[in-house]
């Protein structure tokens, strides 16, 4: 919302300074964005009259001037057709910056004749499009005056950012009522900014325009007056320039007139040319499928839940939204009805959204316009322009009824302390809400003036008294504190993720935040998303993820594309899925495991296994019980289906897969080479019993542990877990640990080594004990194919 | 010189040229059991007493010389055996070993731990909730109804399932729906900060269509904005480890507090950059308020019995005013360069006696 300070001046009696000012509005919550005055970049500039003009000795279309700025004659050469001896114009002299051409004034030599300085032109000066010629101003204007002050350019523009609730404060005057109850003046009675005796409606000749209101759910109010005989034109020059200031192009006075009021008074009107209207104009809910071409070029086709203005023929208006391309003023517009209506801020605010419409119309009417001012906003609607473009008023017609019913609220003023925590003395809090417009009986019962719509609590009274009170003057208290060091809040989820976060970055591992939302070919090799974004910002940001990888992998190629070497990313997140999001720890590796070496020699990738340790190694962080974890197949189809698994406790629990990523799935993410990953599902993983900070008695065993070395012959296709597992529960009192230490394989026949340790209790074992326990593993190896190597 | 002398004189000498072999060979010439003194040794038993007396010590004492001369020898000769063996072991120890590996912490993780060190001091605990939220929750429990402007201005992203109302699907745009869902799920007294991420549908230099918030929420018997402004700059000084830090509440506006602030906090310049601290001019990073009496009543607590504040805040911003980054799409692109400069070591956690800057 802009405004200039003469503008708001129309409305508050104020010796305030403009940094008071500024100050001031964005102490009570109007926020400032920015002030800017245009007539500063202007200063150097000034009325200048023009004494003689001779043409140039040396150039056709250049003439030298003697120009009067007020101190004397001055040679200025000058290119434009208009300049001639008496024209009075805008002289820039040496040193003042042209802000249209972006270069500073010196004296120079053009084609041998000395130039003192220079005329402007409207475009040159940014203050207009004109090029043709140099400005020319009236008669009267003050030779040697600065040009700003003359121009009136000397006002600086305030732009506020209105917060939704304050729709009073998207017109100049509630800013105005604002500042004076915070203290910067007083607020002119609205009869004098108007310069009337009073705001009343204007009595025209005979019956009000024929309008109703047929849809009063949204539009409970259509007030209008007609006027007859009128001339359009251009808009009073202070108008034009008010407008102008803040942005918004003079059109003609009539258009001009209902956007000073809705900008002056925060009140949209809407002006018709009764000439294109045809019978009753009539606020009525759309037909379904209804179109209207609206004011800017575009047609828009309506549902039955809208509101439109019509006539006999069609619909004109989307109600308090955009008024119509067909029915608006034009030139030789002579008959119009002044429409000052209540839309239902529901109503506009749904329409406006469905449509996709946005306009100062309804952002003030969605957030609701002052209910009672219909009467008052036409009157100075209707005296504006018979002011400025004569004509004959007609009666008013009052169709349907505004909501004005009073509001109140019973107040206690020690809130302000129990809820604002800022003591203010009864008496101050009433007077700062009376100069907001409420008003307060002695009992504390507040009436909300009607054009407060966001005020229906005591929790608002007390926002509008502390700021304007002062909310920095809140002193602040200390929260309770429990005695004592303060207790531990991580939940085991919290504490778990932190662990597994740390872990990883110990591991070497980068941690990176990666998007929640994929494009659909991301997901698709992970079993594409299960939640679609209707209206994503783009392709490429979707779909939910339904792993961490995706955004990994997609991670891993850039960097590699940027030339990294080697890629430990990992991620620690949400995949959403139908059902949940569930926390995930995401890992991928990619380039380089080992850079090329001098003593390992040539670089080398990651494997499968490095996927494997990574998730045994975050498991064992996590808490989960890894020694029990089995490995499983069935990672899925996005990994390597020889060089992938699942880690699990029992069948069903699966705590993470790991592996070699699938070729496949690494060309839709363009990677080449092997990539190596593993995704952990972290709430999976069973939580730890609580059993206290005791540990277990420390009771090493009394005898030293013995190994034994068991090689064997197994079938192609047996699994080492398969057999060191059978070998572990061959003698579970004895056999404390297992474990694989050789591979191979020749002439097609597949050899295991397995080390067993064995844990003697009381006595250190016999040699026919230990052979016992031999031959329980070799029968137990023998139960799963495997044979004694002789 | 008699015999003797002579003997000891060609044995030191022999051993003083000898390398390993030869003076093993001297050894069993000399003290072997065919020796030369060891036949001297055995010729002591046939000798009288008194012959014994005088010979016995002297034999002795070659004995004694030619064993300890040996016995030097062989220390010298095995010592310059292993000095040559270590000089042909020499390697160039300038060339590179290993690397080692070196993770990091992202900053948005870190400084959620910051977070949760700051507030678990204060008493507040750390809730979740769901990203993928309802209409419900993060709109209307709020007092922001189907048709209010504030709901335009979230950008919300949306899902196309199911029918449109209160079972809508959408991206939390905000981290306030998990007080609704904490007033829901457990009594007063109640203080909880939940980070996480949000997103609303807006892409441009400064705003990202995902982005971290972090939302405070405290509800009590008599909590005032007094409490709120005491907590926000006992939260700000102690992230930012700094005691200028200055507040500016200004009044605003969400549909959820009542009344609600803006927050600024006074930054200076500091070799061209702004820091938080001081007073040169104001940077907003929060918005507060006290909590609407419509979204504690509709999380089934009596509003005239309950009330308290909320705040939220960018959790990446955050970060960005602490550690200085200047680009927010950064955060999420993963590019292993920016993770380096910006991450953090594994071994900075934050806590309380170590300070929660790292």
């Amino acid at each position: 919302m802009k405004f200039t300070l003469s503008w708001l001046k129309e409305h508050l009696d104020t010796d305030a300074t403009l940094d008071a000012i500024v100050e001031a509005l964005t102490r009570v919550g109007l926020e400032v964005e920015g002030v800017d005055n245009p007539g500063e970049k202007l200063a150097a500039f000034k009325v200048a009259r023009v004494l003689s003009a001779a043409p140039h000795p040396d150039a056709d279309k250049l003439q030298v001037l003697s120009i009067d700025a007020g101190d004397g004659p001055l040679q200025v050469v000058c290119g434009a057709p208009n300049a001639r001896s008496g024209l009075i114009g805008v002289f820039g002299p040496p040193g003042a910056f042209v802000p249209g051409g972006g270069f500073e004034l010196k004296v120079a030599a053009i084609r041998g004749v000395t130039s003192n300085g220079m005329m402007c032109s409207a475009r040159e000066l940014e203050i207009g499009e004109g090029h043709e010629g140099i400005i020319e101003l009236p008669a009267d204007a003050p030779v040697g005056a600065a040009y700003p002050d003359y121009a009136g350019l000397n006002d600086p523009v305030i732009d506020v950012s209105i917060t939704p609730n304050r729709q009073d404060c998207m017109g100049v005057r509630g800013i105005a009522r604002d500042l004076a109850a915070a203290g910067l003046g007083t607020l002119r009675p609205l009869a004098e900014v108007y310069r009337r005796d009073a705001i009343a409606p204007v009595e025209g000749e005979g019956p009000g325009p024929d309008v109703r209101t047929d849809d009063p759910q949204g539009c409970p109010a259509f007030y209008a007056q007609a006027v007859s005989g009128v001339r359009n034109g251009a808009a009073p020059e202070w108008m034009a320039r008010r407008l102008n200031a803040i942005g918004q192009k003079p059109i003609s006075v009539l258009v001009d007139i209902t956007n000073f009021v809705m900008i002056d008074l925060g009140r949209p009107l809407h002006v018709y040319d009764r000439a294109t209207i045809k019978g009753a104009l009539v606020a009525r809910a759309a037909t379904a499928g209804e179109t209207v071409l609206a004011l800017n070029g575009k047609t828009y086709t309506l549902d039955a839940g809208m509101t439109v203005i019509a006539d006999d023929t069609q619909a004109h208006d989307i109600g308090g939204v955009m008024g119509g391309e067909e029915s608006g003023v034009t030139d030789s517009t002579t008959d119009v009805l002044i429409e000052c209506a209540y839309f239902d801020p529901d109503h506009v605010a749904r329409t406006g959204q469905k449509l996709g419409l946005t306009s100062d119309a309804r952002a003030r009417f969605e957030r609701g316009v002052d209910p009672a001012f219909l009467d008052d906003g036409l009157a100075i609607a209707t005296q504006l322009v018979l002011d400025h473009c004569g004509g004959r008023p007609s009666g008013v017609t009052r169709a349907g009824t505004p909501p004005t019913q009073a509001r109140t609220i019973h107040y206690d003023p020690v809130r302000s302390e129990t809820l604002g925590g800022l003591a203010i003395p009864a008496d101050r809090q009433q007077a700062i809400l009376e100069s907001l417009g409420f008003t307060v009986d002695s009992d504390w019962t507040v009436a909300v003036p009607s054009w407060r719509r966001d005020v229906d609590g005591a929790a608002d009274l007390v926002e509008e008294v502390i700021r304007i009170e002062g909310i920095d003057k809140v002193a602040p208290v200390p929260l309770d504190r429990t005695p004592g060091v303060a207790r531990p809040t991580a939940t085991p989820e919290q504490k778990l993720e932190r662990r597994a976060r740390r872990a990883a970055a110990a591991r070497g591992l980068d941690e990176a935040v990666t998007w929640s939302f994929l494009a659909e070919s991301e997901a698709a090799p992970f079993g594409g998303g299960a939640w679609t974004l209707a209206n994503p910002i783009s392709e490429d940001l979707k779909v939910m993820r339904p792993s961490l990888l995706p955004g990994l992998l997609a991670a891993a190629e850039r960097n590699l594309k940027r030339g990294a070497q080697a890629v430990r990313l990992f991620e620690i997140g949400r995949r959403y899925l139908a059902d949940a999001e569930r926390p995930s720890l995401g890992v991928v590796l990619a380039g380089n495991r080992r850079a090329r070496h001098w003593a390992t020699g040539k670089a080398q990738g990651f494997d499968a296994f490095d996927a494997k340790a990574e998730a045994l190694a975050l498991l064992a962080a996590a808490g989960a019980p890894v020694d029990n974890v089995q490995v499983f197949g069935d990672a899925g189809t996005a990994w390597h289906p020889g060089q992938s698994g699942t880690l699990r406790l029992g069948p069903k629990t699966v705590l993470a897969a790991f592996g070699m990523v699938h070729p496949a799935t690494l060309k839709a993410f363009d990677l080449d080479g092997p990539v190596a990953a593993v995704e952990l599902y972290l709430d999976a993983i069973p939580g730890k019993r609580s059993t206290g900070f005791m540990r277990p008695a420390y009771a090493p065993p009394a005898l030293q542990a013995v190994t034994r070395d068991f090689a064997f012959t197994v079938a192609a296709d047996l699994s080492a877990d398969t057999l060191v597992r059978a070998i572990k529960g061959a003698d579970k009192q004895a056999i404390v640990a297992t474990r694989l230490f050789d591979l191979f394989e020749r002439d097609g026949v597949r050899s295991m080594a397995v080390e067993v340790t064995l844990q003697p209790a009381e006595k250190s074992f016999t040699d026919a004990e230990i052979k016992g326990i031999a031959d329980k593993v070799v029968a137990a190896a023998g139960k799963v194919g495997a044979v004694l190597r002789g | 010189m008699s015999e003797r002398d002579q003997m000891q004189r060609d044995l030191l000498a022999r051993i003083e040229s000898a390398d390993l072999d030869a003076l093993e060979a001297v050894r069993v010439t000399a003290l072997g059991k065919q020796g030369s003194i060891t036949a001297l040794l055995k010729s002591l038993g046939k000798m009288s007493p008194d012959e014994r007396q005088a010979e016995g010590p002297r034999i002795h004492a070659l004995r004694e010389a030619v064993t300890r001369a040996i016995a030097t020898r062989k220390d010298a000769l095995e010592r310059a055996a292993l000095d040559a063996k270590l000089v042909a072991e020499t390697l160039d120890m300038t060339l590179p070993a290993d690397a080692p590996l070196s993770g990091t912490v992202h900053p948005v993780s870190q400084v959620m731990d910051e977070l949760a060190e700051i507030f678990a001091d204060l008493g507040f605990a750390v809730a979740t909730g769901p990203e993928i939220e309802d209409d419900w929750h993060n709109f209307t429990a709020l007092n922001i109804p189907e048709s209010h402007p504030a709901r335009a201005m979230h950008d919300t992203f949306y899902f196309p399932d199911g029918d449109d109302g209160a079972g809508k699907m959408l991206l939390r745009t905000h981290t306030s729906p998990v007080q609704i869902r904490t007033m829901m799920a457990q009594k007063p007294p109640i203080r909880i900060i939940a980070p996480g991420r949000t997103y609303r549908s807006d892409s441009d230099a400064t705003h990202t269509p995902m982005f971290h918030q972090v939302e405070g929420l405290v509800i009590d018997k008599g909590i005032t904005l007094g409490h709120l402004k005491w907590t926000l700059e006992t939260f700000l000084k102690a992230f930012f480890e700094r005691d200028d830090i200055v507040l500016r509440l200004r009044p605003s506006y969400f549909p959820f507090t009542e009344p609600s602030a803006e927050v600024d906090v006074g930054f200076s310049i500091q070799k061209g950059k702004r820091v938080i601290g001081g007073s040169d001019g104001w940077m907003e990073v929060l918005g507060s308020g006290m909590v609407h009496p419509k979204v504690i009543a509709a999380c089934g607590l009596d509003p005239d019995e309950w009330q308290g504040f909320a705040f939220g805040c960018g959790i990446d911003r955050l970060a960005m005013l602490k550690y200085g980054m200047d680009d927010l799409r950064a955060f999420f692109d993963g590019d292993l360069r920016w993770l380096k400069h910006y991450g953090f070591s594994t071994l900075d956690v934050p806590t309380l006696s170590g300070g929660v800057g790292a």
